[in-house]
């Protein structure tokens, strides 16, 4: 009797799989209250890239279009594609209406009252509407318990909540339109998706390092003949035309990518980020410490390595010195088992996860990386983690240990227990999610293969456990201990240990992803 | 998701999850604006509250009370119960601790330092956390505990999520979870029938605000109610009286050994100040856009006539629980005489209504239309207020939050049974209440008013509530009144439903 009924509740979530609008209640329902959050983190804490793209709703509305890469008003030039300053341009028309101030080229500068807060931070939530659809049309196919630990994951992820509604920054609606793209893959729309994400890179060009995997993807599963080829290569090249084809006409082409390409700027950012290289200049800096011991003559320069606006040095001081060539070399390189994988085996259950590999190697190998990049693998891997609980582990953990180092940008007193009781709050939702989702059960309909997969329980092996554990006493020693050992003396101490111990878990990370890559 | 944690460890895991929301959503309205932030020469309430901790700690107990050379009772001099004054100490201790020129005698009037307001902040969202949290986790154990898990994991949400209270504590700043979180410790002992834990968690709250006496007659009628039907009557109702005393004198004894109990009480009473403040939604407020109450009577008779008037409207719900006391009529009554005192008692605040909204919360899988009414009428009351706190963002965003909470698309299932039972017309009402409420919260952020009527939002706005309030009144009235005969048939239902 109970057992038939469980068939006939699964028949009909069958049924409502096929509807276009699933889940549409429950996408809007989490949205919704996704949305009254970020309201409330309104008066908090805002970094310079509020006035970045303050500067820029300036910029874009008072000057014409062919100084918009040529002005140098402010040091915050503009240095994303034309289509993020298109937007910015849509944008200024708004927060023209709501106080002139915030688009006056000169007198807005550093300008932020009630009105340019509220303004922008609005602005950000509106642009996550597409952050909200790209999340929806991936998974609305998936079972409702699914979809829902899905946005649960993604809308309130505190590593966008901290970066895009603190911080501030556009990231949600970005890594929307990538969902988009991805979606549309996974629907067998190749033109589309391929299109979508063209569009992205138009917007950030950051997004290019998984551009390789498209188009390997690309031209193995769509361009049969060369009649695709050409449509699919001349849409993009379209696309891409839209965004600098007026840039060409003025001839600024080559001061466009100058701007966009900045490799004037260090190996690592003001804060390293939790990857490769902070563990390499790590090893450095320990070495050229011990050598100074043993009584070698070692030159330090003090933070060469480092620098948001320019920072062109020498930087290590014993080991070998990194090129951006180099760097890139390596994102190649790292990249390469799920190039040739994709390329063997083109198929669409396998490119959600090269996509989230190739974003890992470009954020633990490439030059001058934010830690804020770790959010382009983290939000897409959600989606391949609700499937297997194999990579589901993989993902909280590198999730809790990519939010973990997103901390130190927001490092005002009055911010801390918002992100801390958040990180606990979110990841213990996550784990009970998961943890219910993979619980053992007996189901008629599920495949046996895949019962198998899902039926694994959700829990971490000891390495990760003791690894998040670490974090804690870390997160201690940052707090208390270290101003009570050193007072006020090695004040770069702290981040520095959070970065090489972050960095770790993330190397772990990606070495699991790779795993996963080579068993696609 | 929450219908498949049938193991404990899921249970605790969702309760932990909601209390921790909870607690989460306080921090992040603490961010935000406060009453009288930046504005001398009197400032707000935070500034009252931290002024307390000022007098209380560099002043003896029985200087605290009095006009002194150091304690000048016309700024913001103490006006609440003796264990306001405590709580005051204990957290002006802390504050000392940290910063002690946040609470320097004298000197620190008006002190606004981001630590200070900081600590101060953390001063009410650790009391919340230790008073009001266990308060509400207790009181769902003991009268959910019959209901599924759902449901009562919801209505848990519900009571902690309320944002009413979160707005006002956290944002506007007071310590109403103290004073409230005490009474709901005293409402879950009866249900747990532990009527002399009751008492003296009662009189605890009676003695952090006087304003809690809005219970003090449905408390009462229960324990009296209750107390007649025993074996020794006599005796019963005098065991919880030496219970009730007994509170009364420790929390007082500073002053009753000072002799200065007498200013104490003077200074509770405000019959100084008039019949209501601002733009209430009362009956007070309401009726004197025709009849000019202030011009017509002075202040003393005014009061005789509140006082006259609020015990009218109280009595029914008392006489009901003396007859035939029982959890839910007890729950009702505390309903209905809270919102007699609001509508008609003496010098009511904006702020009075959280007292009737705690005890509708309570009732939300009993009765989800009188709960969804009043937290329509509290929220739409108190938007004035909020307004000049600066407190419109966090207003907004809490408000919608609480609406999504009420109506959850994966819990709908689950909460079928709550809603079905929803009274029509109620229902009609809040969904017009929620239109207009809207409508002239926006009218009044958009336009300024018509110089003729400068308050013509705020009579509006609280014309509008009051006459909802008066509807729910007779609603929850009946419901108490029927409660007697349906109440056996409501037993029935739940064991049907397990």
């Amino acid at each position: 009797m109970r057992g038939t009924k469980q068939q006939q509740q699964h028949e009909l979530q069958r049924q409502q799989a096929q509807k276009p609008m699933n889940g549409l209640r429950e996408v809007l329902w989490m949205a919704s209250v996704a949305t009254c959050i970020k309201m409330l983190l309104m008066p908090t804490y805002h970094s310079t890239d509020f006035e970045v793209h303050r500067h820029w709703l300036a910029l874009t509305a008072s000057l014409p279009l062919n100084q918009w890469y040529i002005d140098e008003t402010s040091p915050w030039t503009l240095d994303y594609p034309p289509f993020f300053a298109w937007f910015e341009y849509v944008l200024s028309f708004f927060a023209r209406i709501v106080d002139p101030v915030i688009v006056d080229l000169t007198r807005g500068l550093k300008y932020d009252a009630a009105s340019a807060v509220y303004f922008q931070r609005g602005s950000v939530m509106c642009s996550d509407l597409l952050l909200f659809l790209g999340t929806w049309r991936f998974c609305r196919n998936f079972p409702l318990k699914l979809q829902i630990l899905s946005y649960l994951a993604i809308f309130f992820s505190p590593g966008l909540l901290m970066v895009d509604h603190i911080h501030f920054q556009y990231n949600g609606f970005l890594l929307g339109v990538l969902l988009l793209s991805v979606s549309y893959l996974k629907e067998g729309n190749d033109l589309t998706g391929g299109i979508m994400f063209a569009i992205l890179l138009c917007f950030k060009h950051l997004f290019a390092i998984a551009a390789p995997v498209y188009f390997v993807y690309l031209l193995r599963h769509y361009c049969h003949d060369l009649a695709r080829f050409l449509k699919l290569g001349f849409s993009v090249m379209l696309v891409i035309l839209t965004a600098f084809g007026p840039f060409l006409y003025y001839g600024q082409i080559a001061q466009v990518l100058r701007r966009l390409f900045p490799f004037g700027r260090g190996l690592c950012h003001a804060y390293w980020a939790p990857n490769f290289w902070a563990l390499y200049n790590a090893v450095d800096k320990m070495l050229s410490y011990l050598l100074r011991m043993l009584g070698f003559d070692v030159v330090m320069e003090k933070a060469a390595m480092t620098g948001g606006l320019v920072g062109d040095s020498k930087a290590h001081a014993i080991l070998p010195q990194i090129t951006p060539g180099l760097s890139m070399f390596l994102v190649l390189l790292s990249m390469s088992p799920c190039l040739i994988k994709i390329w063997r085996k083109p198929r669409r259950d396998n490119l959600l996860i090269c996509v989230v590999y190739a974003y890992t190697c470009g954020y633990i190998f490439g030059w001058h990386v934010h830690e804020k990049a770790s959010l382009h693998f983290v939000i897409p891997l959600v989606l391949a983690a609700v499937d297997s609980v194999k990579v589901a582990k993989e993902y909280y953990f590198v999730s809790i240990v990519s939010y973990y180092s997103l901390f130190p940008l927001l490092f005002e007193p009055r911010e801390y227990p918002v992100k801390m009781i958040f990180l606990v709050l979110h990841s213990t939702a996550m784990w009970y999610g998961f943890a219910i989702n993979f619980a053992p059960q007996t189901q008629t309909s599920v495949k046996e293969s895949e019962l198998k997969e899902r039926n694994g329980c959700m829990s971490l092996c000891i390495k990760k456990k003791m690894f998040i554990a670490g974090l804690v006493g870390l997160e201690i020693y940052v707090q208390l201990i270290h101003h009570l050992v050193f007072e006020e003396r090695l004040p770069f101490l702290p981040l520095m240990l959070i970065s090489v111990y972050c960095s770790i878990g993330l190397m772990y990370a990606w070495l699991k992803q790779l795993s996963f890559v080579i068993e696609l | 998701m929450v219908c498949e944690s049938r193991t404990s460890l899921g249970k605790c895991c969702t309760l932990f999850l909601i209390g921790a929301f909870a607690f989460w959503i306080r921090v992040l309205v603490t961010l935000h604006s406060y009453s009288g932030a930046g504005t001398p020469p009197r400032f707000g309430d935070y500034e009252a509250q931290r002024h307390w901790m000022e007098i209380t700690l560099h002043t003896p107990v029985q200087e605290w009370y009095v006009n002194t050379t150091n304690n000048d009772l016309s700024y913001w001099g103490l006006d609440y119960p003796p264990l306001t004054a405590y709580q005051s100490f204990f957290h002006g201790l802390v504050l000392d601790r940290f910063e002690p020129e946040s609470v320097a005698l004298h000197t620190s009037r008006g002190y606004e330092t981001p630590s200070s307001k900081r600590l101060m902040r953390w001063t009410v969202l650790t009391s919340d956390a230790i008073i009001f949290f266990p308060a509400v986790f207790a009181f769902s154990m003991a009268f959910h505990h019959q209901r599924r898990f759902d449901e009562s994991a919801w209505a848990f949400a519900v009571i902690l999520l309320q944002p009413a209270l979160i707005l006002i504590d956290h944002g506007h700043f007071q310590y109403n979870c103290i004073s409230l979180g005490l009474t709901l410790g005293a409402v879950a002992s009866i249900c747990l029938h532990r009527d002399y834990l009751a008492s003296v968690l009662f009189c605890l709250a009676l003695n952090h605000k006087q304003m809690s006496a809005y219970y003090a007659p449905a408390f009462f009628a229960y324990l009296f109610g209750k107390s007649i039907r025993k074996k020794n009557p006599i005796f019963e109702v005098m065991k919880l009286g030496v219970a009730v005393i007994g509170t009364f004198l420790l929390c007082w004894w500073p002053f009753l050994h000072s002799r200065t109990a007498e200013a104490v009480l003077l200074r509770l009473a405000p019959l100084q100040r008039g019949i209501f403040e601002d733009y209430v939604a009362n009956f007070w407020c309401a009726s004197s856009l025709v009849v000019k109450w202030k011009q017509i009577f002075p202040n003393t008779v005014l009061a005789y006539l509140a006082l006259f008037a609020t015990l009218v409207s109280f009595l029914p719900s008392v006489v009901q629980q003396i007859r035939s006391p029982s959890h839910r009529g007890f729950l009702l009554s505390l309903f209905n005489s809270s919102l007699s005192f609001y509508l008609f008692s003496y010098q009511v605040h904006e702020k009075s209504i959280l007292l009737p909204l705690i005890p509708a919360s309570l009732l939300i899988l009993e009765d989800f239309s009188l709960y969804r009414g009043m937290i329509l009428c509290a929220m739409f009351s108190m938007f004035p207020l909020l307004r000049r706190d600066g407190l419109v963002v966090p207003y907004i965003a809490t408000f919608a939050l609480h609406l999504l909470l009420l109506n959850v698309p994966f819990l709908e299932k689950s909460l079928s049974h709550v809603k079905e039972r929803q009274h029509p017309s109620l229902k009609y009402m809040s969904d017009g209440l929620l239109f207009t409420g809207c409508l002239i919260d926006l009218l009044y952020l958009l336009i300024e008013p018509p110089p003729r009527y400068p308050f013509l939002f705020e009579a509006l706005n609280s014309l509008l509530v009051f006459i909802c309030l008066v509807l729910i009144g007779l609603h929850s009235h009946i419901q108490q009144w029927s409660a007697t005969s349906t109440h056996e048939q409501i037993d029935a239902d739940k064991v049907k439903m397990n």
